[in-house]
């Protein structure tokens, strides 16, 4: 334990680099950075980048656990780099690199177009019968505490791609969703205002979905927001096995406060701008 | 613009068997696929095996039969610990993977317990259970050797 | 849903191996502690006079085709599982699939012959033997 926090000791970073015009494979440059207790792996990185070599690249934004930005491989696992304190997981070595099972476009950044593509696939959105009341809501639905509490945890992902990294099924497996997405099918499946949960379950149980997970464990371990994605992902299993047992419950989508148009609108909700998209 | 060269870091069959810094039900899930394959491996030469019988022909059993050799006997105790570990991981797996072992949703407010701490007792049960069952194979199987 | 379906009773199957593997290795493993129907408690589980005595009883054929059934599902089922983690391509997909199913159905077919075959030797061949692994099941179970 650091007792001392005034303590400054100095930390070899081991910090993996990959130039693509100029590198045929990523390599390790080691920069050795002064460390007093509290700092974390992000501020490491950007004492580098201020002092030692300008040319570092990471990605990152919000330096608070939220954006999901930061994801990196530290010391062998995979953690955001804002959240981790360097003295909590290295002593006198610290190996930083990219996010493993996507393709490194630069140092230390992951290509994450996969993943937001396999997410995008499998509709993470509530999906309701009336599309045009859905992307112009009058009301509101109805949902309990206890309704709402059986998909919240799985709200808090920030899709940071950790748990992508830390898979092993990914490992060799590209077509497999991944923990994150199926995540978010069951997220949305159970979610009691949606109506989607055929189509995500025909995709989710599909020859590379849901049930290419063996439960290692891992994308629970690393997950940095406490979203368990092993536990959304089981769950999630077991809805496949009772629909295809015809022993599921069946579920509506909830009713809305007032019926589809014919709700007043709340004039302190304002109206929705202009669609920018598809209009 | 032009496409840049990437790097291809997915980590491999590697992968599957991490690096170290992993947890316990990471090294269940791939002592589970290595002892599931190894179980297979013999059980397809065993059906050949044992099928043999239908004409007559005992390979494993009599004075100086084919499969008493020292390396059958070793390979079958192997086949018998694997199967040890798989059955009663695979007890475990099947409560899990149907969501009876990973507890329900939470709010994940610090310290919570994640589904591996909610299904970690019934992981340790089941091994212990495998080492009882292991232990009493062993002794069979000294006690088949020293006979 | 094709893959539920096949996960589902991969899972049953598991199950059932549980049970009927279970008995088996009971039998062959923890013969020396259990005698667990041992027609000749004398001898070890594995000689040729306690085989032929299960083969005699009808229990233990069936069980043995059973067993052969589930245990071939849930073993290459679990190959394929593995393998196709492997990102083949789909046409190598679809032929080791259709290579499993003719493994998996040839050697069923062998393991099915072979145990009625056996079966009817054992029972046909010596009355005396069925009667004692008839009587030892009676006794034991």
């Amino acid at each position: 334990m650091w007792e001392n926090v005034a303590e400054v000791r100095e930390v070899a970073f081991h910090v993996t680099r990959f130039t693509p015009e100029r590198d045929v494979k990523p390599r390790v440059q080691t920069f050795q950075v002064p460390v007093r207790a509290g700092m974390t792996v992000l501020e490491g990185l950007h004492y580098i980048k201020e002092n030692l070599d300008s040319s570092l690249v990471w990605r990152y934004s919000c330096r608070m656990g939220v954006c999901g930005s930061c994801g990196m491989l530290l010391n062998g696992r995979p953690g955001l780099a804002c959240n981790t304190q360097i003295f909590d997981i290295a002593g006198t070595d610290l190996t930083v690199g990219p996010l493993p099972n996507f393709d490194v476009v630069r140092d230390l950044i992951p290509d994450l177009v996969p993943m937001f593509s396999k997410h995008a696939g499998l509709r993470p959105h509530v999906v309701r019968e009336d599309a045009a009341d859905q992307d112009d809501p009058a009301g509101e639905y109805f949902q309990t505490p206890a309704q709402l509490e059986e998909f919240l945890q799985f709200t808090y992902c920030i899709k940071c791609a950790c748990c992508m990294a830390a898979c092993p099924t990914l490992a060799t497996d590209a077509g497999y969703l991944g923990p994150m997405p199926l995540a978010q099918v069951q997220r949305y499946n159970v979610d009691t205002r949606d109506g989607g949960r055929g189509e995500r379950l025909a995709a989710a149980g599909a020859a590379h979905g849901v049930f290419r997970c063996h439960y290692a464990g891992e994308c629970s371990r690393v997950c940095p927001k406490g979203v368990d994605p092993a536990k959304a992902i089981q769950h999630l299993k077991r809805q496949l096995v009772l629909d295809y047992l015809h022993l599921a419950r069946r579920q509506k989508p909830c009713a809305k406060q007032h019926g589809p148009g014919k709700g007043t609108r709340d004039p302190q909700i304002p109206a929705s701008p202009p669609r920018t998209i598809g209009a | 613009m032009p496409e840049l060269k990437r790097h291809d870091n997915r980590l491999g069959i590697w992968g599957w068997l991490g690096g170290g810094r992993w947890g316990m039900e990471r090294y269940a899930y791939i002592l589970h696929r290595v002892t599931g394959l190894g179980i297979l491996a013999y059980f397809l030469m065993h059906i050949c095996v044992t099928s043999l019988r239908a004409w007559g022909i005992y390979l494993w059993t009599g004075e100086g039969a084919f499969l008493d050799a020292p390396v059958f006997k070793v390979g079958e105790f192997l086949v018998f610990s694997a199967f040890a570990f798989h059955a009663f991981n695979g007890v475990r797996l099947i409560l899990v993977e149907l969501g009876f072992a990973v507890g329900k949703p939470i709010e994940p407010v610090y310290p919570y317990k994640s589904s591996l701490h909610v299904q970690r007792p019934l992981f340790l049960a089941m091994m212990v259970l495998a080492a009882v069952f292991f232990a009493a194979g062993s002794y069979e199987f000294w006690h088949g050797l020293a006979r | 849903m094709r893959e539920t379906k096949y996960w589902t009773w991969f899972m049953a199957a598991g199950l059932l191996i549980l049970a009927l593997l279970g008995l088996h290795m009971v039998v062959m493993h923890l013969g020396s502690l259990t005698h667990l129907f041992a027609a000749h408690p004398d001898q070890p589980s594995v000689a040729q006079a306690n085989s032929q005595a299960r083969d005699a009883s009808l229990f233990f054929t069936l069980s043995y085709v059973v067993l052969l059934g589930a245990g071939l599902f849930h073993g290459l089922y679990g190959l394929r599982v593995v393998v196709f983690e492997l990102s083949l391509k789909p046409a190598a997909e679809k032929a080791l699939s259709a290579l499993l199913l003719v493994v998996g159905l040839g050697l069923f077919g062998l393991g099915t012959y072979a145990a009625f075959a056996a079966h009817g030797r054992a029972a046909g061949a010596s009355p005396a033997v069925a009667s004692v692994a008839g009587a030892s099941l009676a006794g034991r179970s």
